[in-house]
């Protein structure tokens, strides 16, 4: 038959041997599946998610969200100390992950053949990649240990070091986009090369840094595991950088594995607030992220 | 953008000096920016030699080998041995790859190939979320949700139909090895799914176009360009995602059933290198367990770092030419 097989010259290049129609039904097979597997992957989001509104939202009240965790055995009490120091402890993180982050990434954006940078970034990536409870485990040894406490500050450090990665790269991803002409614009008229950085190119993908921070701060929110021995767990509201805090996912895990019905409950609510809170940064940083392409359009 | 007018009165001055002065400052500008960069270096290199110190004891009481290879972990009797946790974390992590993998990948051939442009504006953000979402609320749902499910329903179905298989012997508890496989594949495919995606939109429109041409079905075009163009970088996005499986500590710490035992029997509970780390780190009572606790980390770090070294190099292979 004409349609057997698909010939260039001498060369046979598909479907030799087999009919039309079997290339096409095959082809159809293959399409469904692929489309099917979308399906399979949604399923657990929407599980989880539908799962964790039901639970949360019968959950949170005025009494979670202002009160500090009732002692065991009594119902009531919540989150708010958690919730602060989530916040707090996310605030130091950030201290200490922007500006190395930025400022390697600005580094990494400006001159992005060199040797050094392709070994910088080589490096982030595989520093993205390591658990977070090795990372706690690092903060235990550097600040814990010495200051005989777990601390804040043990935990920001913790969750700073694994923000460096993010900010990093797209602070150098965005400043490889920003046009030469730009930059070329602001050295012609005199302006030295670090003002043009700092003032011109940084303006420029002001919107994109921001992205790229927003996303790594809300990656850190939901960390738990590096935070277990580093800030640890408070009962009461603490603001003091060298005490243990009290943070939402901490609390969560250890509500979760509680034999208490009433602190189930409780995690849940947690839960929920968590994953808004996850949700509202994500939303900022689509509408950040959309005005860059506005931007560059 | 705003150029300040001092700067474009600087220029008007005395050229010769204000061009020194600034190549100066420009030279210590780009040394301060690198120095933030090497401290990225600093930090990798810092953290393994902090790992290594702090476990040195570990491996000197037992022999590194000996501390590998233990199978016995019992800290009143002060006998480490981390074998029953790498062998969790292998099993649990293997697992959950073969169900991640072909998900993954179906789903980002779909994204990237197949549904039209609002579908994967749509759906792309919903992948995101599955990553976004805390580890601790994946454990949560495993045990509220999952565990009981897989007790009732999954493992009996298993044990019934394939019961005489080892891996579906023993009472089906719910927790263990099984459960903590299925978190993970639901954790690790959002991974898979987003670089392969990428890597796929990197072929080149002109090699799939010749082949429509030439008369090819979308699989066809799919199998013979699509496919084996991306294949480095598609495997690179595996290996990635095998990677944070090694790592992943909190949602199966909460469904893994937490005992240090190695048993063929995926139902049984069994424990994981981070979540022996998780759970035993604040009773360390004195330095030889803490630091036993400690060298199971330097374990884990060594082997995620080759594990994400390679798929980074196999990334890198693929999407370099861009």
């Amino acid at each position: 038959m004409a349609d057997d097989k698909v010939v260039v010259g001498k060369t046979v290049l598909v479907g030799s041997g087999f009919s039309y129609w079997r290339r096409k039904i095959s082809s159809g097979f293959f399409t469904a599946l692929f489309s099917s597997s979308i399906l399979v992957v949604l399923l657990p989001l929407i599980l989880i998610v539908g799962y964790l509104f039901y639970k949360g939202a019968a959950s949170v009240n005025i009494n979670f969200l202002l009160h500090r965790p009732a002692p065991v055995g009594e119902p009531g009490g919540g989150m708010a100390n958690a919730i602060i120091g989530s916040a707090y402890v996310v605030g130091i993180a950030a201290l200490i992950g922007i500006p190395i982050g930025l400022f390697g990434g600005i580094f990494l954006g400006e001159f992005p053949h060199a040797k050094f940078s392709n070994v910088v970034r080589f490096v982030a990536d595989v520093l993205n990649g390591t658990p977070s409870i090795v990372m706690g485990v690092f903060a235990y040894t550097v600040v814990v240990l010495p200051m005989k406490s777990f601390s804040v500050l043990a935990g920001g450090f913790a969750l700073g070091i694994m923000m460096i990665p993010t900010v990093l790269r797209t602070t150098d991803e965005i400043l490889q986009t920003v046009p030469n002409s730009i930059r070329e614009a602001s050295l012609a008229l005199g302006v030295p090369y670090w003002r043009t950085v700092l003032s011109v190119i940084l303006r420029s993908a002001k919107s994109g840094i921001i992205t790229g921070i927003l996303l790594a701060g809300a990656r850190v929110l939901g960390e738990t595991a590096p935070l277990l021995f580093t800030s640890f767990n408070n009962a009461f509201f603490s603001y003091s950088l060298t005490q243990p805090i009290s943070t939402l996912p901490v609390q969560i895990f250890n509500y979760a594995i509680s034999p208490y019905r009433d602190w189930h409950r409780q995690a849940w609510a947690g839960a929920l607030i968590l994953v808004l809170a996850i949700l509202i940064v994500n939303l900022g940083m689509r509408t950040f992220s959309r005005q860059k392409y506005e931007h560059s359009a | 953008m705003a150029v300040e007018l001092e700067n474009a009165g600087a220029v008007a001055g005395p050229l010769e000096v204000e061009r020194k002065s600034f190549v100066r400052a420009d030279a210590v500008f780009k040394v301060v920016l690198g120095f933030f960069a090497f401290l990225v270096i600093v930090l990798l290199v810092w953290l393994g030699i902090d790992l290594y110190l702090s476990s040195r004891e570990a491996f000197a009481n037992a022999g590194f080998w000996n501390f590998v290879k233990g199978t016995t972990w019992n800290p009143v009797s002060q006998v480490f041995g981390a074998l029953p946790f790498i062998y969790g974390t292998l099993v649990t992590s293997f697992l959950a790859l073969l169900i991640a993998t072909p998900l993954g990948i179906g789903t980002a051939i779909f994204l990237a190939e197949l549904a039209p442009n609002w579908l994967t504006r749509l759906l792309q953000p919903l992948v995101e979320l599955l990553a976004g979402i805390p580890s601790v609320i994946y454990g949560l749902w495993g045990i509220f949700v999952l565990s009981p499910l897989m007790a009732n329903v999954v493992e009996p179905f298993l044990q019934n139909n394939f019961g005489y298989l080892p891996f579906f012997k023993g009472y089906a508890l719910g927790i263990g090895f099984l459960t903590a496989s299925l978190i993970l594949a639901i954790m690790i495919v959002p991974f898979i799914i987003s670089v392969s995606t990428e890597v796929l939109r990197t072929v080149p429109v002109p090699l799939k176009e010749g082949m429509y041409a030439l008369g090819a079905t979308r699989w066809e075009t799919l199998k013979k360009i699509a496919l084996p163009f991306a294949r480095s970088g598609i495997l690179g996005s595996i290996v990635l995602a095998l990677a944070r499986a090694l790592g992943e500590t909190m949602a199966v710490t909460m469904v893994i059933g937490n005992t240090p035992k190695i048993t063929e029997s995926l139902f049984q509970p069994g424990y994981t290198m981070a979540a022996v780390i998780a759970n035993e780190f604040t009773e360390a009572t004195y330095t030889s367990y803490l630091s036993a606790l400690i060298a199971i980390a330097f374990i884990l770090l060594l082997i995620t770092l080759i594990v994400n070294a390679i798929a980074r190099w196999l990334i890198w292979r693929t999407t370099r030419s861009l």
